[in-house]
């Protein structure tokens, strides 16, 4: 009886045995030579910046003219007020802006400057004294009785990044200079919201991160207008003739872009890269038939059939073979000579999308067209600005705008777009960067590779970057990083490495374990509980015993 | 009108004829090349005039030749320099466009029709210049050149093989499948980057396969592929070959291809193309060439130079219930009712060469235009339809060329050069691969160039090659070989060879068949694995004397005999892919093995498991059954047991 109790004990000892071997050995084993190669990413920092506080800063500088404040409010100045303005987006996304403004009174200089008899000489001999930076603002304070602005003008803006502000009557009756700053800060604000950032823009600027409430129909489009930011896009200009047989069509597109769009890209370049190219394609049909108009003795095609047009067209457009960037597509349809003259039918008004061609039926054809490209370039300027995401709301009353000059832009209107386009670029990096480490936390079966996490973490560096210098308010520099921020976060997310082992199923990889594990864990387990149970009895034994 | 087209006409011909001559001068400084074939020669403007009454009238044409063929390429650097310059008309615009079809009875009943499209840019996109205003060139093309930096593209796709043997030679070769070859400008610095990325975007453009070409398909021929355009340099680190004899070409081709003309399917020759009638047919291969050209003959200014090029023979002998006839609307199921609005030159041509009698087939409508050329070193007839002309679509406004055979005799004159191969031996461990040259020519001997690409899964012995012809050993003069390496790059076999007259020429060499990793095989392994066709290029001596103008400017004693040097034509000649079986593993054996392994181990391991941990004792010896029947009854009875 003895030997057989022995015996059982060695074989419960080589049972438990055998199980720690495997538990030991093959388990780690097993884990090791399985295991997907998994790069370290700086998640904590990740999930830091998924919950996203943007600063802004701007610089403004107020400045007074002589004649603005009294002998006792100047002793008061220079003065530098910080002001804070908090915007909470949503639970996941609050924003602080803060200007700093310094108020000084003006140099000589500026006070010549300030002198000039018109508005625009002013703005641009005050340019010439000081180059702002990106991104700041001068507002000069001016006498009532100046000569400079109409009388009902309250505020001039300028090309660059300066503003003129009247002093209207109510301020001069202030006695303490404190007075006079209360006074003038709604005034200030005003023009801040104008030529700086505002909630609107940098709202739409965040319609990737923060779900979107639709105001009115009208604003929905203008926000759907814009282009997505994007670090360049590709301008094409296509010649639409559907008629080869009879216009033969002439237009100096290599010329025109050269006077009209590229000055507004060279400004933009900052923002973006961009390239022009343009084609002309024939028998290019419209998609829908226009209606004759007897009344009018022309063709007409309602605006809302317009949308039919872009299909059949866009077949033909081709994308950009050399690049992933956007395109941008710019139409000149001109109507063949069945439909001509044609006629664009809007809701509120006619307008009239056509190119002259004049000929009598007995004329040859075909006929040769020039294209009057000054006229075709006007509506594609504007339309260019619009995609670009230049945002031009009608200006407040007593605001006068200087009219844009060669470069069809403004410096501060740049500087709008880069406030917004910095935000929106950090937003989709985050976005993107935060989306990447859920996806890969999700699904454990993806590799990361070194090269995805140090993608990944300049991203992250950059975004860090940027954010920083969003707070110190270098706005060149943010939206620097910003851009570095979205192509290294995109190379993350799009790289085909990770998709190698994406969809590895669970069932196929039973199927292979099981032949294996099966027969080699049942007896270890049956054993194992064979040998609790035993224990479990004989301490029920040893305490009936004991009892 | 009719006065004026006469004048017109002459004018034409007086154009061609001054070119002509600064053409044959230039060919005498720079002891040129044969690009540039003029058909027309002042004899038959004489006959012109001579014969008023006649119907038909001579035309001078321009046939630039259907492959634009160069010297180098065929043979030795040395013995050929490459030419410097290609001359084209020079055009009035900016860019030109021209269409034209080659129709080519062949001799087997079937039809052979040839659309060339040529649209020639003055442009220069080499020097760095960002070339982005197009008008008649497409605008996807020409994003691709320049960003890449392409001096040359050559393109094809092709549906079904070219039988020399039956149908001649074709105006342009292609091999089965899908061929790239590109030559790259110098400033490239990483070839094979740019080269990976082309291919790419054309894959994209074409809606093909392209994407599948990669450095274990890809090879740098030293002497097969020279440009055929203006080039400076000839350093084959620049260029790139690459085929895919498995690629399909069907609709999808097409219609891409299709948009690249400025016309589209819109007008024109192009009309014609309805992929419903293309691809129901024994041949069909669609091209595009770019290349850089010279403007005119002073070649100061470059243009960019884009020819697409669609060839289809059409079986029309068994689907016509034994009718010889064939009209276009039978082949295209569309009639033509105008060109092009924005082609410069917009023709038919119809071979009728071997038939000046109409004792053979019958052409309606008849067409007054006539037109010669030497082609592939033949002097060929055609009848000319210029659509162009209102005249030419008739009264009925639309224009049905229909030809009605009358006889079906005629022989064809065998073509001086073709090529077959096939793979020998047996088993799948090694085999042979036959190359057979047939050299036709009566009492000429004459080089070609051998060009193989063999991928690194069949393994070449290249000791065993052997060169025989007429049951010696023929020793090339040049051989160029790159070893494969294993799932990095193929072999690449370039060979000089004297091809002599009236013979035929075999090339065998041994190769082992390697066995792939499981994941290398495609979906169907054993279909087989396809290998690219051999490329055969040569300076074919022609037939015609090429010069027979004896009223140039050239003195006496030089003039005599007609014959020159560079009367011979460039061929390329494409042989049979092959399709060669791999040994091919079944492929649920990994599971099998899976599965079998894990059995035997838990077999071993169940009884080791058993042995060490059971404890074994001794066992009473079992009670009978009747002892445990009396027992279950005793139990039920409530007796104690036995």
């Amino acid at each position: 009886m003895a030997t057989a109790e022995v015996e059982r004990r060695r074989g419960q000892l080589a049972a438990l045995s055998i199980a720690a071997v495997v538990i030991i050995v093959g388990v780690p084993l097993w884990w090791k030579t399985t295991e997907t190669y998994r790069a370290w990413l700086p998640v904590s920092q990740i999930r830091e910046l998924a919950k996203l506080q943007l600063q802004l800063s701007a610089d403004v500088e107020v400045v007074f003219a002589r004649g603005t404040v009294t002998p006792e409010q100047q002793k008061k100045v220079p003065l530098t007020k910080t002001q804070e303005e908090d915007h909470a987006v949503d639970e996941g996304t609050t924003l602080k802006y803060r200007y700093e403004t310094k108020y000084r009174t003006a140099t000589i200089m500026e006070e010549d400057a300030l002198n000039k008899p018109a508005a625009a000489e002013a703005d641009l001999a005050l340019h010439m004294l000081s180059e702002s930076p990106c991104g700041s603002l001068v507002i000069y304070v001016i006498p009532e009785s100046s000569s400079l602005l109409h009388e009902d003008v309250k505020v001039y803006v300028g090309q660059r990044r300066t503003a003129l502000l009247r002093v209207v009557a109510q301020m001069r009756t202030a006695k303490t200079f404190e007075q006079l700053l209360d006074r003038l800060q709604p005034h200030i604000i005003q023009v801040l919201r104008m030529m700086s950032f505002s909630r609107a823009d940098i709202t739409a600027a965040l319609s990737d991160r923060v779900r979107f409430h639709p105001g009115s129909k009208e604003s929905v489009a203008d926000s759907m207008r814009a282009f997505k930011s994007s670090p360049g896009y590709e301008i094409t200009f296509s010649l639409l003739n559907p008629d080869p047989k009879s216009h033969r069509l002439h237009w100096d597109i290599e010329g025109a872009a050269q006077t009209y769009i590229q000055p507004l890209l060279m400004k933009m370049s900052p923002v973006a890269n961009f390239s022009i190219d343009s084609q002309t394609l024939h028998y290019a049909m419209l998609g829908v038939n226009p209606r004759y108009d007897s009344s009018r003795s022309a063709y007409t095609l309602n605006a809302d059939s317009l949308a039919h047009v872009i299909n059949p067209v866009e077949a033909r457009l081709g994308s950009n073979a050399a690049s992933s960037n956007p395109v941008l597509n710019f139409l000149l349809y001109v109507p063949d000579s069945h439909h001509s003259p044609l006629y664009i039918q809007d809701h509120h008004k006619q307008e009239v999308y056509n190119v002259d061609s004049s000929y009598g039926p007995e004329a040859e054809f075909p006929v040769d067209i020039n294209i009057n490209m000054a006229k075709v370039m006007g509506i594609f300027l504007a339309q260019l600005r619009l995609l670009l995401g230049v945002q031009s709301s009608p200006p407040p009353p007593g605001f006068l705008v200087a009219p844009c000059g060669s470069t069809g832009l403004a410096d501060w209107e740049l500087d709008r777009l880069m406030w917004s386009r910095s935000v929106e670029n950090i937003a989709t990096a985050t976005t993107t960067i935060t989306s990447l480490a859920q996806l890969l936390d999700q699904i454990g079966n993806i590799v990361i590779n070194d090269n995805i996490a140090e993608q990944v973490s300049n991203a992250v560096t950059s975004l860090q970057l940027a954010v920083a210098e969003l707070d110190a308010g270098n706005l060149g520099f943010a939206l620097q990083f910003s851009k570095e921020a979205i192509l290294a976060s995109e190379k993350a997310f799009f790289d085909p490495s990770l998709l190698h082992l994406l969809y590895f199923p669970d069932d196929q990889k039973f199927a292979i374990y099981i032949p294996l594990f099966l027969p080699m864990c049942v007896p270890i387990m049956l054993s194992l509980l064979k040998i609790a149970s035993e224990a479990r009895q004989k301490r029920r034994e040893k305490q009936a015993k004991k009892d | 009108m009719a006065a004026y087209r006469c004048l017109r006409c002459a004018r034409l011909l007086l154009v061609f004829i001054s070119s002509w001559y600064v053409v044959a001068s230039s060919e005498e400084t720079t002891q040129g090349h044969d690009r540039v074939s003029v058909a027309d020669n002042p004899q038959t403007a004489a006959d012109t005039a001579k014969q008023p009454l006649e119907e038909r009238r001579w035309e001078a044409t321009q046939v630039d030749k259907a492959v634009p063929g160069d010297a180098a390429a065929a043979a030795h650097k040395q013995d050929f320099p490459v030419p410097d310059s290609v001359l084209t008309p020079t055009p009035q615009l900016n860019d030109e466009f021209k269409e034209e079809l080659v129709i080519r009875p062949l001799h087997s009943g079937d039809i052979y029709a040839s659309f060339q499209f040529r649209t020639v840019w003055e442009t220069d996109f080499t020097r760095g210049s960002k070339v982005s205003h197009y008008r008649l060139f497409p605008k996807s093309l020409g994003q691709v050149i320049s960003k890449f930096s392409v001096q040359e593209l050559h393109i094809s796709f092709t549906q079904g093989y070219w039988r020399t043997m039956q149908w001649g030679q074709p105006y342009h070769p292609s091999p089965p499948g899908a061929e790239l070859w590109v030559w790259f400008q110098d400033t490239v610095t990483d070839v094979d980057a740019t080269w990976k990325e082309l291919t790419n975007v054309l894959s994209g453009i074409f809606c093909a396969s392209l994407n599948f070409i990669d450095s274990t398909n890809t090879v740098q021929p030293s002497a097969s592929f020279k440009p055929l355009g203006i080039a400076n340099g000839t350093d084959h680190r620049f260029l790139r070959y690459a085929t895919l004899p498995r690629e399909i070409v069907c609709t999808e081709n097409l219609t891409p291809w299709k948009k690249l003309l400025p016309c589209g399917s819109k007008a024109g020759l192009a009309v014609l193309l309805k992929s419903e009638k293309l691809f129901h047919s024994s041949f069909h291969s669609q091209a595009v060439h770019i290349r850089p050209v010279c403007q005119d003959q002073q070649c100061k200014t470059m243009s960019l130079e884009l020819r697409q090029t669609l060839n289809v023979v059409f079986d029309l002998h068994t689907s016509g219930q034994g009718k010889r006839e064939w009209s276009l609307f039978k082949m295209f199921s569309r009639t033509l009712t105008e060109a092009c609005p924005l082609a410069a030159s917009s023709k038919i041509y119809i071979d009728i060469t071997d038939n000046p009698q109409e004792e053979q087939f019958e052409l309606s409508p008849a067409t007054p235009l006539l037109s010669q050329a030497v082609v592939l070193g033949d002097r060929r007839t055609f009848s000319v339809y210029d659509l162009t002309q209102q005249v030419t679509f008739g009264t009925v406004r639309s224009l049905n060329v229909l030809i009605r055979w009358k006889s079906t005799e005629g022989d064809m004159l065998r073509p001086l050069l073709h090529a077959e191969r096939y793979v020998a031996g047996y088993g799948l461990q090694t085999g042979e691969i036959h190359t057979l040259m047939y050299n036709n020519h009566p009492f000429r001997s004459f080089p070609v160039l051998l060009l193989d690409s063999v991928p690194w899964y069949l393994r070449l012995y290249i000791h065993t090659l052997t060169v025989t012809s007429k049951g010696k050993e023929n020793k090339p003069s040049y051989i160029h070989y790159e070893p494969s390496k294993d799932r990095v790059r193929p072999h690449l076999l370039e060979m000089l060879v004297q091809l002599p007259p009236h013979s035929v020429t075999e090339i065998t060499v041994q190769f082992e068949r390697a066995l792939l990793k499981w994941t290398e095989y495609t979906p169907d392994p054993n279909h087989g694995f396809y290998v690219g066709s051999s490329v055969i290029s040569a300076l074919v001596p022609s037939t015609v004397a090429m010069n027979t103008n004896i009223t140039e400017e050239q003195p006496l004693f030089s003039t005599f005999f007609p014959c020159k040097e560079e009367s011979s034509y460039f061929v390329r000649v494409y042989t049979e892919p092959l399709l060669v079986n791999l040994p091919t593993p079944d492929f649920s054996m990994p599971y099998n093995v899976i599965c079998l392994t894990c059995t035997v181990v838990a077999v071993g391991y169940g009884s080791l498991y058993n042995l060490l941990t059971r404890s074994f004792q001794i066992e009473e010896p079992n009670p009978g059954l009747a002892k445990r029947i009396a027992n279950i009854i005793r139990k039920m009875r409530g007796v104690p047991p036995l």
